[in-house]
């Protein structure tokens, strides 16, 4: 029995030859559908508990603290002014908290794992793949969850009767917009990790976050110091991004949530960048 | 005899003319972690085709080596050329030329066995029309044929070993690194994998292999080089390193504990080296029984005596010290 009798043929098996042939700079090799793939097969055949887990955690919140707690808070002033239901003011919030929540997992703790225990990339990086591939696609695949719990968590405040406006389905891409910021990110971030300890961190600085972005209530019972560094935070423009975009109301703030994101993305994407070789490279 | 030489009389049958065909050549190739030196200017070249060994104790910087071939090490000074190209300006292009054996296995635990290389040949960016048979064909030469759809951890350690091979070979590698392939394996299953070892450099692959078991490299190395704290002790086939670093057999006589390490002396002229250690005696000698008479002739009367062929391991032993490396 010969395994590679092909590659001695004259000119050499033709698929495994055309693929030495092609040319490729030290970092990516244009295959990044190869890592999705892996990734959505291992989904398919591992962990569908972890999915569903992230899909109901934001609903278990939005159940306790919107209807339980909703019932004696009552009415509370929406973005523009209206009144609208705790529930309604509430569950866009906790759908920028599970975003961010999804990404910054993806792209820290579920990195870190794969690099350092499961071994994962050390075995993708010793083939043609380049370190951008790996990185790229880890990064869409947490992004392809975050837009399906985005479109679950929609579809069940649809069904619970928070949703009065045809704009709240932008609520799905405006999700991915701040998943996709946190992920890039996270992931440069997680290139300076080397314990667990360390990774503490990330959730010493994410819970905070969760609680105090005007989340459960509005900015304006901060005095007017801790309203600036709130507003300074990357969650806080997601929560009132979803919020505005829920009841269909859009005012320039809209725009600077959204360019908020945007220049996060660039910085978080420029960051993993230039980390890539530490993070996957030693 | 010069590295260079060395690599030409090896491969004189597969190459006509001065020009060498070297798959892999690295100069001065150098690693620091911090304060640590794990690679120490070491230069070595690996014409194709041959079995090339890289051999020395724990910390020797023989995976360090081989994860800078592989180009996801960078190397801290030196030049290093696989199959022309830098490894680290040419990362994918040279791995799409190697197949990696790792010293701990890192199978895709969330995959099963087939899709394990299914996945794996994916990221070499081939197509599933030629992955799918090569995939079957694999298994078959990996014994894994029945265990195709299982899961990766319900596999013994030899199953996963010979699956991590069988992944290697997904791309057709020109060349296979193999870092401490057979660690951890039993006795049958070490030997199915030297046999699949000599096939596939039977059929023109390079094989690049790190081991400390020394009887591993003298059947399948051509030519090895044993590193010890990151430099090259030695370098040639096993069987020139036999003869250069050791006698051709070795008498080892036993007198007990306590007389070990005094009957030194007594022995003195014996052979042409000796070496006392705390269980045995090892005299060196080019006829082993001749040696025994002497020490029989001078009224020494040994507990067990034995008389064996020098091995690579004497060699590596006499190299690299007998000290405990950790």
């Amino acid at each position: 029995m010969s395994v590679l009798s092909e590659s001695h043929n004259p000119g050499g098996h033709s698929v495994t030859e055309a693929a030495r042939n092609r040319r490729f700079g030290p970092m990516y090799s244009r295959n990044v559908r190869a890592v999705i793939a892996r990734g959505l097969m291992a989904t398919k055949s591992s962990n569908w508990m972890v999915m569903l887990s992230g899909f109901f955690e934001p609903v278990l919140y939005l159940i306790s603290m919107g209807v339980g707690l909703g019932a004696i808070v009552g009415a509370v002033q929406g973005p523009g002014g209206q009144e609208i239901s705790y529930a309604a003011y509430i569950a866009p919030a906790l759908l920028a908290v599970s975003a961010m929540n999804g990404a910054v997992y993806d792209s820290t703790w579920n990195v870190f794992f794969k690099m350092n225990f499961a071994k994962l990339y050390q075995g993708m990086l010793y083939t043609s793949l380049g370190p951008l591939d790996v990185a790229m696609g880890e990064i869409f695949l947490a992004l392809l969850r975050g837009l399906l719990y985005a479109t679950g968590f929609t579809a069940v405040m649809g069904v619970m009767g928070l949703i009065t406006t045809p704009w709240a389905i932008l609520m799905i891409p405006a999700s991915v917009l701040i998943a996709f910021g946190f992920a890039s990110f996270g992931m440069g971030i997680t290139s300076f990790m080397k314990t667990f300890q360390q990774m503490d961190w990330i959730n010493f600085v994410m819970l905070p976050m969760f609680l105090f972005s005007a989340t459960f209530y509005p900015l304006s019972v901060y005095p007017q110091s801790i309203q600036w560094l709130i507003q300074a935070m990357p969650l806080w423009h997601g929560v009132e991004l979803l919020r505005q975009i829920s009841v269909g109301i859009f005012t320039p703030a809209t725009a600077i949530h959204v360019g908020y994101y945007l220049v996060m993305i660039v910085l978080g994407v420029m960051l993993t960048a230039g980390r890539l070789r530490k993070l996957f490279l030693k | 005899m010069s590295n260079e030489e060395l690599s030409r009389n090896q491969s004189s049958s597969q190459t006509q003319g001065d020009q060498m065909q070297y798959v892999i050549t690295a100069e001065n190739l150098t690693k620091t972690y911090g304060d640590v030196t794990a690679v120490d200017g070491i230069s070595f070249s690996v014409p194709a085709g041959e079995a090339f060994g890289l051999l020395g104790p724990n910390g020797a910087g023989k995976s360090t080596t081989m994860k800078m071939i592989g180009g996801v090490s960078q190397r801290t000074s030196g030049s290093l050329s696989i199959m022309g190209l830098d490894p680290e300006s040419h990362g994918p292009e040279v791995r799409a030329h190697l197949g990696v054996v790792p010293q701990q296995d890192n199978l895709d635990e969330e995959l099963r066995v087939r899709d394990n290389l299914l996945v794996y040949g994916r990221y070499f960016g081939l197509p599933m029309s030629y992955l799918r048979p090569k995939a079957d064909e694999l298994l078959e030469f990996a014994q894994l044929t029945d265990k195709a759809k299982s899961k990766v951890d319900a596999l013994s350690g030899g199953m996963k070993r010979r699956l991590t091979i069988a992944r290697s070979l997904i791309n057709e590698p020109r060349i296979l690194l193999l870092d401490e392939p057979t660690t951890g394996l039993d006795p049958q299953a070490r030997h199915i994998l030297w046999d699949r070892l000599f096939r596939l450099k039977e059929q023109g692959v390079t094989l690049i292999l790190t081991t400390h078991y020394m009887d591993e490299a003298e059947q399948l190395c051509d030519r090895l080089i044993v590193v010890d704290k990151g430099r090259i002790m030695a370098e040639g086939s096993p069987a020139s390193l036999i003869r250069e670093y050791s006698t051709r057999e070795v008498l080892e006589l036993r007198f007990g504990s306590e007389r070990n390490a005094t009957i030194g002396a007594e022995l003195e002229g014996i052979g042409e080296r000796l070496e006392t250690l705390p269980d045995r005696v090892l005299i060196y000698a080019h006829d082993g029984e001749a040696a025994l008479e002497q020490v029989s002739a001078r009224g020494l009367r040994p507990v067990t005596s034995l008389v064996r062929r020098s091995s690579l391991e004497d060699v590596f032993l006499r190299l690299t010290g007998r000290s405990l490396v950790d």
